[in-house]
């Protein structure tokens, strides 16, 4: 045998994709729209995450003005995000001033000169970049974290550019369940129920500055409609919050046989609720997450111990998922979904299996028509064709590319395309043939001829598949990376391949009909 | 031998470009002026919104759902089947009201109509405003930047001028297949932005292939004949495979589009259009063009 290098260069091949191949179940990931799953990109509303941090600056800011013995009239937050300080004296006002410039660093005077009582702070622009940024950062481990307990294989959490994160859960089968833990803030608070203001009232706007009215709102848990909300009036500041938690888990009650999330505290959190439920006993502490309030027990003793319940007439789920949410704990910012994609698995399913038959059916007409045309030339490039479609789903399992619908399309489009490169070759062929060329002659310089073109015009529509690449996401990309490996594989089977076969086929004697 | 377009051929294509010209340019009108004044049927991966598509166990009455999510005050609502007679696709304009929001609302809506019947929630998409902004930019860009990046290899591989030739031909191909999505009020979706640029470089590998021709018969008859005749042979030389493999394409595109199912549909349709277009140009205005362009010169 002449050709043994060619041939042996083509086996390699073939049984190297044939191994990355197999199991091809295994090494073909589907993609999203194939398998069903979800994609989010959310937002993270980061302005919420200064706006927390002028808070806990204000909070810190009294206990510290307090220990110095430095009397304020007011300290607050403005509405433009600085920090507002009012004094008596312009003495205090000065010594305020030092002890904050001292104190805290990022923090920029932008007071007016013509108000010597009232300072006003603003956060320089790289503390206030860097709360942003951080935001994000921790936003993006606390679902990575969420999702972990949830259970989810392959996820995938990434930060995606200035303030979005991108989350991908294949194989979901309840979207909505997922959604909610990933947007859930999480932010868990305390409250004493403020007993001197009635609710009607407050309902009706006369709520004094230190409280808030905040509801409890109760679902049907069927149709997932709203059926009651109940009012309260809860002192506006919180006594005790979600980060003193050191984990959550669900319990049944033994006495209605319900589930319940139950709370531990670290030992600060412990201390704090120890004198909390010390100080206000036969009073209401509310339990409220993200604003809305879950139970609102009476407090009958001092609880020490560190531990708590938040019952809230649950399902099961909705307990495992809140213990999830306290336990990987809150958003430092509330999230918006911005984008979300979610295909149910019965229609990726039922897409794999039209894609699969369009692809069939597309491959037979081809290879049919191809046959009827070229003969025993036909063949040879039916041969190829088929070898080229090995080898792109080798390539795609070698690389661990994703298969997508659009993907799949590309296969397609490929099968049509990829027959180029032979029509062409065996075109100028026929072409030398007509001048009298002997067929040994014929296929030669059919080939040499024939390839600055296929070159051509393959590098061209490789242009546009790269470009593809480049600015398409999910589904999209994967229609440009089976078209570029289409576009490759192609031409080592058009090419190479048929060109060995012809080569073995004559033996380099010019005596046979060529059959083309 | 098998033939489908004879081997001996020769039209006289270039002497017919005031033909060629002359449907080019009214379709490529005709399609401008839809596109700014019907203008496209943005699907939300461009205009935003939210795509729901349920699967009910019984042909439900679209009317009657219809008149129930009325309610909803969601504004621009389409309800429609989605290739199956029980599979219904509804379809929500960009709302005040968050993504999450009316996703909920759609799916309790749809579980409290569906009664007793079974349903399943096949497919939920939705695109915020800010993002589909996005999303057509980039559309937008991607195209320049492939139409630039195959500007670029033209002029090296070949004259300058025939860069310009394929490029215009390129843009006739793409606005001819715009101007369809327009007119049939097919929706534009990425998927479809992903078949437009493809064309793009299927159509300019059909005219590489005549290009490359011209180029080596240049070469070749040094004198011999003129440009006129030299294109003129190149045309009709690579005719058959012209033919021969946008006929392939055709038959596997064809494929997809009769048996890929509903979700690829407006995806193949836009491949088949263009396949078709792109062969017309190649053969017919590509090369023309680069003649014309020359001769005023």
């Amino acid at each position: 045998m002449k050709y043994k290098f060619r041939w042996a260069t083509i086996a390699a091949i073939v049984i190297a994709a044939l191994i990355m191949m197999f199991p091809l179940k295994e090494k073909i990931k589907l993609g999203l729209d194939l398998q069903g799953g979800m994609h989010v990109v959310l937002g993270v509303e980061t302005e919420k995450a200064v706006d927390g941090k002028l808070d806990t600056i204000v909070t810190q800011l009294k206990k510290e003005l307090k220990n110095a013995d430095i009397k304020y009239s007011f300290a607050q937050k403005t509405k433009d995000g600085k920090i507002k300080l009012g004094f008596q004296e312009t003495a205090l006002t000065d010594k305020a001033r030092d002890l904050i410039t001292k104190n805290y660093p990022y923090l920029v005077d932008s007071s007016l000169s013509n108000d010597p009582e009232i300072l006003v702070f603003s956060l320089d622009q790289k503390e206030y970049d860097k709360v942003k940024d951080y935001a994000v950062e921790q936003a993006v481990q606390v679902i990575r974290n969420r999702i972990d307990q949830f259970g989810v294989s392959e996820p995938v959490i990434q930060r995606q550019g200035k303030n979005e994160i991108l989350v991908q859960l294949p194989g979901i089968t309840d979207p909505d369940r997922a959604i909610d833990l990933i947007g859930k803030t999480a932010q868990l608070r305390f409250h004493i129920v403020d007993e001197n203001v009635s609710t009607q009232d407050a309902i009706n706007g006369n709520l004094p500055f230190d409280d808030v009215l905040l509801y409890s709102k109760e679902y049907d848990k069927v149709t997932g409609k709203l059926q009651q909300e109940v009012p309260y009036v809860l002192k506006r500041e919180a006594v005790l919050t979600g980060e003193y938690l050191t984990d959550a888990e669900v319990r049944i009650s033994s006495q209605f046989n319900e589930p319940y999330v139950l709370i531990k505290f670290d030992s600060a959190g412990s201390k704090l609720f120890d004198q909390i439920t010390a100080e206000n006993v036969n009073k209401r502490l509310a339990i409220v997450l993200d604003n809305n309030v879950y139970s609102a027990p009476v407090i009958r003793e001092r609880i020490s111990g560190g531990e708590a319940q938040i019952s809230g007439n649950f399902t099961m789920d909705e307990a495992k998922d809140l213990a999830i949410v306290l336990r990987a704990g809150s958003l430092p910012a509330p999230v918006v979904v911005l984008e979300n994609r979610t295909v149910g698995p019965s229609l990726g399913f039922d897409s794999i299996t039209k894609g699969v038959k369009a692809a069939v059916i597309g491959f037979i007409a081809v290879m049919i028509f191809i046959l009827f045309y070229y003969r025993v030339s036909g063949v040879i490039a039916n041969i190829a064709l088929l070898l080229n479609f090995v080898l792109i789903l080798g390539v795609m399992s070698a690389f661990g590319a994703t298969l997508t619908l659009p993907g799949i399309a590309g296969i397609i489009l490929t099968i049509g395309m990829s027959v180029d490169a032979n029509v062409l070759i065996f075109e100028r062929i026929r072409e030398e043939l007509r001048i009298g060329r002997t067929p040994l002659n014929a296929i030669e310089a059919g080939y040499e001829k024939a390839m600055s073109t296929i070159l051509d015009a393959n590098i061209t529509t490789l242009i546009a598949a790269l470009v593809l690449f480049q600015f398409g996401t999910g589904p999209i990309k994967g229609f440009a990376v089976t078209l570029s490996i289409g576009i490759l594989s192609s031409m080592f089977t058009a090419i190479f391949v048929t060109r060995t076969i012809f080569m073995t086929f004559f033996g380099g004697k010019d005596t046979k009909n060529l059959s083309i | 031998m098998v033939e489908l377009i004879k081997s001996n051929v020769n039209i006289d294509f270039l002497g017919k470009s005031k033909f060629f010209f002359g449907i080019s340019a009214a379709l490529v009108m005709l399609s401008l002026f839809l596109i700014f004044t019907k203008g496209f049927n943005y699907g939300i991966d461009f205009a935003g919104g939210t795509v729901v598509q349920v699967k009910f166990e019984n042909t439900p009455d679209l009317d009657k759902l219809r008149n129930s999510f009325k309610d909803l005050n969601l504004g621009e609502m389409v309800i429609q089947t989605f290739g199956e007679p029980n599979d219904i696709l509804i379809r929500v304009e960009k709302t005040s009201a968050g993504l999450k929001e009316t996703a909920n609302a759609i799916q309790t809506k749809i579980k409290e109509v569906s009664g007793e019947q079974k349903i399943v929630i096949e497919r939920v998409e939705q695109v915020g405003p800010q993002v589909g902004g996005q999303l057509k930019n980039k559309a937008i860009m991607a195209t320049i930047y492939s139409l630039i990046g195959i500007l670029i290899y033209v002029s090296l591989r070949f004259e300058f001028i025939f860069s310009v030739g394929a490029v215009l031909a390129l843009f006739h191909d793409v606005i001819i297949t715009l101007g369809i999505f327009s007119l049939l009020g097919k929706e534009i979706t990425l998927p479809i932005v992903a078949a437009v640029l493809t064309i793009v470089g299927y159509s300019l590998n059909d005219t590489i292939v005549v290009f490359d021709r011209i180029r080596e018969r240049i070469k070749n008859s040094a004198g011999k004949l003129n440009l006129y005749e030299v294109m003129n042979k190149s045309i009709n030389e690579t005719l058959s495979r012209t033919i021969l493999t946008s006929g392939t394409t055709l038959l596997a595109v064809l494929a997809l589009y009769l048996f890929g199912g509903e979700v690829i549909n407006g995806f193949s349709f836009a491949l088949l259009i263009g396949i078709v277009v792109g062969t017309y140009s190649s053969i017919g205005v590509a090369s023309a063009l680069v003649y014309k362009i020359k001769k005023t010169k």
